[in-house]
């Protein structure tokens, strides 16, 4: 009866129920028990369902799930063995998603990473989970108990602790720290996908990526492609923030940023918004607007679905300052091991900071410009290249007021208006 | 044969050796470290080439030749 229900409506898919986390009998109940995948084929098929339903990763970089989970699957067969990282860090400040997901919904995340583990032939699954994120956390640790109570057959789940930290969830970072060293990210080759936690075949997949195939699973891909559009099926989580504003929404891909905006309680159209989180892209508000949220769309904008972050930008603030703030963030947050992207981060978000909040020179722009495209692509990860990303679109999308600032000084909404992207305090290690 | 060179930039740093043995394709930015131009090294430089490896203090310099 349930799983018809589900089956009969487009969303939401992932953000059902409200008030806690869901129960395994309630889960169980609502979706049937998971595909125990028994014989070789159905695995092989199933990845076959996954690639077919289009889905991509949530994590940021939207590659496509069953492709991954097929070449893991020859990489362990030949090793004879494998391992599934569940990302769950979200390093990303503005980000809620995964950890409202993991507190609402721990058995959908749980069940696909017992389904891509039993699909890649995974004998164990770790769960690498924000530092910060308690709430989630006892979800997740309830949810594994019960589990273990009903005596499902399953790969062993451990839980790891990500850091604090922005680079933490990267997934070379997130192996090396599985592996017992600091969260910093590696020089790849070999990727986790060949070697990764304890040198064996990886999956590294980001847990709203693995809810979705839980339901794959069940549902089929014309069920998942009912929703979205034909090149973007599914739906999406996003984290919807304005200035003391933050929810966690799931949406059909193809809606439009003004319908995402829509119901903030910040009823004014906003000046900018920033898509995909601090290595998105910033746009002026009169190309956002109707804007369709949808992998080709984004693109053709400059901008991507990256981690689901969708930031509005309210009149009265300085994009430049918000600009400013992240570049200096995400310069602090390196990982502190590659030249370019140490010394060219820092050196941008000095400039960057003049520009926002003094009188930036007249080369300022250019400066920023050119040492961004030094520096994209000449770290070990590719932190770099989104900060970097990120700065340009602010650029672009603040012309005006660079040209005011430069005239004026810095504008009064600069010095007053507090953040409305948020930044945590850096005072987290490495483990 | 096809050889292309690369940095590990977690090795590296800013010595600046191979820029002078491999001023061809090699150019420092602002701080020092390699900015390696992108593609295949023609057989005319790849001696420069295996010389900047060589040399390289710190081992962070890669030559991927494939026959
Ligand atoms: C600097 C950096 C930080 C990242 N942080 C996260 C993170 O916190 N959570 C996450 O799921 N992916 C993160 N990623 C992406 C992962 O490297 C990886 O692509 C992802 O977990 C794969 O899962 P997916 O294919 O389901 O998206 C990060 C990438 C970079 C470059
Ligand atoms: S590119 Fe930056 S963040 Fe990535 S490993 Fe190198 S120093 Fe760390």
């Amino acid at each position: 009866m349930v799983i018809a229900d589900i089956a009969a409506r487009t969303l939401p898919r992932l953000l059902i129920g409200t008030d806690g986390p869901e129960s395994l009998a309630d889960h169980v109940g609502r979706l049937g028990a998971l595909p125990e995948l028994r014989v070789d084929a159905d695995r092989w098929q199933l990845i076959s369902t996954l690639e077919a339903s289009g889905l991509r990763g949530r994590g940021g970089a939207g590659f496509p799930v069953g492709t991954k989970w097929r070449t893991v699957a020859v990489q362990a067969q030949a090793a004879g063995g494998g391992v599934v990282l569940a990302n769950a860090a979200e390093g990303e400040p503005a980000s809620a998603k995964d950890r409202t997901l993991l507190a609402l919904r721990p058995h959908l995340v749980l069940d696909g990473a017992v389904l891509s583990a039993r699909a890649v032939g995974a004998s164990e699954i770790v769960l690498y989970i924000g530092r910060e994120m308690t709430r989630a956390r006892h979800a997740i640790e309830a949810a594994i108990r019960e589990r273990r109570s009903a005596r499902l057959k399953e790969p062993r789940i451990r839980i790891v602790d990500a850091p604090d930290r922005y680079v933490a969830g990267e997934e070379s970072a997130a192996v090396h720290r599985i592996n017992g060293s600091d969260a910093k990210p590696t020089v790849v080759p070999p990727r986790p996908f060949q070697r990764g936690i304890h040198g064996a075949p990886t999956l590294v997949q980001n847990v709203e990526s693995l809810a979705h195939a839980a339901l794959i699973a069940r549902l089929g891909e014309t069920w998942f492609r009912a929703a979205g559009t034909a090149t973007s099926p599914g739906t999406c989580l996003l984290t919807v923030r304005s200035a003391d504003e933050v929810r966690v929404r799931e949406v059909e891909f193809g809606t439009t940023i003004g319908q995402v905006l829509a119901g903030l309680e910040r009823a004014e159209a906003p000046q900018a918004v920033l898509v995909g989180g601090y290595f998105g892209a910033w746009l002026p508000w009169r190309r956002a607007a109707d804007l369709p949220l949808e992998y080709d769309a984004l693109r053709a904008a400059g901008a991507g679905l990256g981690c689901g972050v969708v930031l509005a930008l309210p009149r009265d603030c300085c994009g430049l300052a918000e600009g400013a703030r992240i570049l200096r963030y995400l310069a602090d947050e390196t990982a502190g091991q590659c030249g370019p992207c140490v010394h060219g981060l820092h050196a941008m978000a000095d400039v960057m900071w003049r520009v926002a909040f003094g009188r930036p020179k007249g080369n300022d722009a250019g400066q920023l410009r050119r040492w961004a495209g030094q520096v994209a692509g000449r770290g070990a990860c590719r932190h770099p290249d989104g900060a970097v990303g990120m700065v340009k679109s602010c650029l672009d999308t603040f012309a005006d007021e660079l040209e005011a600032h430069a005239r004026h000084g810095a504008c009064p909404a600069a010095l007053r208006a507090a953040a409305v992207a948020p930044i945590p305090d850096q005072e987290g290690g490495w483990r | 044969m096809k050889a292309v060179l690369r940095v590990n930039p977690i090795k590296c740093a800013a010595e600046g050796i191979c820029a002078e043995l491999f001023p061809e394709r090699i150019q420092l930015d602002d701080w020092g470290y390699p900015i390696i131009e992108q593609g295949e090294i023609p057989e005319a430089l790849i001696e420069h080439a295996r010389q900047a490896v060589a040399e390289c203090p710190r081992l962070a310099l890669i030559l991927q030749e494939q026959s």
